[in-house]
């Protein structure tokens, strides 16, 4: 059922007139498509059934392997280059499609529970300070970083990049106040 | 074990896979992987008809054996094209000033519909410009655009407020007529010169390496 769901999310995002839609604006692809794809490989791999999880399971003790790809997968994707070669070039587009959800999402759905709470606080502290400089390299960067989006876009992904790392810091801070 | 061996690979072929896809962590923009990729591999252009400010017709080829300095600009421009104008006219003095060798070749050329020879005439006047050893110009035929500015890596988008925004640099052709360096818009004129005339086709630097 929940594997269903994000098969139906990513064939929605696929939709030519969906992709038309969020690719036109810089901020809606990184922080809208792009994540949600990342959803929809996550949703996908936790309605896996759990032999198959144990069987990927033995590969990934302590949700290390899993992370490691997510986050060197994902990075591709913080590449301002990456996201106008998949305006460019449909092999790119295909390739979003594919490693956002098997990549990222999905290898993150396997390991996250995984990952002890140190490891956690150490993902976390990575991730969001990484998305708040990328954000704020786009808005103080002197030129476009992308030729396929204008000045204005750009510097809206950049505020969207800082405050969604703002938010989800906060977030993650007030989680860890709860668990505690 | 397991998880040992499957995150080294993963780290191994991760990086071995940004590494390529960024040039070496060289281009992480377009931009740059466009310039990389001009030094590496000097690009041939296609010969396509152009007329400039005052209707003659001319191609990129006419220069053959002169190196020529090339920028994309429209006439109603107000952000990246007045600098790069400003580039180009400072190059035209440097070069005007020169004595002796061969002088760098200036060609804008508009991507905009709307410029005609007689608004590219008003624009060069307002950058002095002789018309001859810099010259403004538009493609003749307008499906011939397109192809052009592919072959610079030229990427223009509508803004939406009736401009555009495109990627501004000074493009460098050398003497066999391909694209050979790309170079920022506020480049001194001495770098531009200097990349325009020492530019030789890399094939004979190569043939040149191996004999040693």
């Amino acid at each position: 059922m929940i594997a269903a769901i994000g098969v139906l999310l990513i064939g929605m995002l696929a939709l030519p007139a969906m992709r038309d839609a969020l690719e036109r604006v810089m901020v809606l692809h990184m922080l809208v498509q792009i994540p949600l794809l990342a959803v929809g490989g996550g949703l996908m791999a936790a309605g896996l059934r759990s032999s198959w999880k144990a069987r990927v399971g033995a590969w990934n003790r302590g949700g290390v392997s899993g992370i490691l790809l997510a986050l060197i997968a994902s990075s591709w994707w913080m590449v301002p280059r990456a996201l106008d070669l998949a305006l460019s070039s449909p092999a790119m587009e295909l390739a979003k499609f594919v490693t956002l959800p098997l990549l990222v999402g999905a290898p993150v759905a396997l390991s996250w529970s995984r990952v002890g709470a140190i490891g956690r606080g150490f993902v976390i502290a990575n991730v969001l300070p990484m998305w708040a400089v990328v954000g704020w390299l786009y808005i103080a960067a002197p030129m476009r970083v992308c030729n396929f989006y204008l000045v204005d876009q750009q510097v809206a992904a950049g505020n969207g990049l800082l405050g969604a790392s703002i938010a989800l810091g906060a977030l993650a801070g007030l989680l860890a106040f709860r668990s505690a | 074990m397991r998880t040992a061996a499957a995150s080294l690979f993963i780290s191994a072929a991760g990086g071995a896979l940004l590494w390529h896809g960024t040039s070496g962590f060289r281009a992480l923009t377009t931009e740059q992987a466009r310039r990389l990729a001009v030094q590496q591999q000097p690009v041939m252009l296609p010969l396509t008809a152009l007329e400039d400010q005052d209707g003659q017709p001319f191609t990129l080829a006419s220069y053959h054996g002169r190196p020529v300095a090339v920028d994309f600009v429209f006439t109603q421009c107000r952000s990246l094209c007045p600098l790069l104008s400003a580039g180009f006219q400072r190059l035209d003095r440097a070069e005007r000033a020169r004595e002796g060798g061969e002088r760098l070749q200036l060609v804008s050329i508009s991507f905009d519909p709307r410029d005609t020879p007689a608004r590219l005439r008003d624009y060069s006047s307002r950058y002095r410009a002789d018309g001859r050893a810099w010259r403004f110009a538009r493609v003749r035929d307008t499906t011939d655009l397109a192809p052009l500015l592919e072959a610079f890596g030229i990427v223009v988008i509508a803004d939406g407020r009736g401009d555009f925004q495109h990627n501004a640099a000074v493009h460098v052709v050398n003497r066999e007529g391909r694209l050979a360096r790309v170079l920022d818009p506020d480049a001194s004129p001495d770098a531009v010169a200097n990349a325009g005339r020492s530019v030789r086709p890399p094939g004979m630097l190569r043939a040149v390496a191996r004999r040693r």
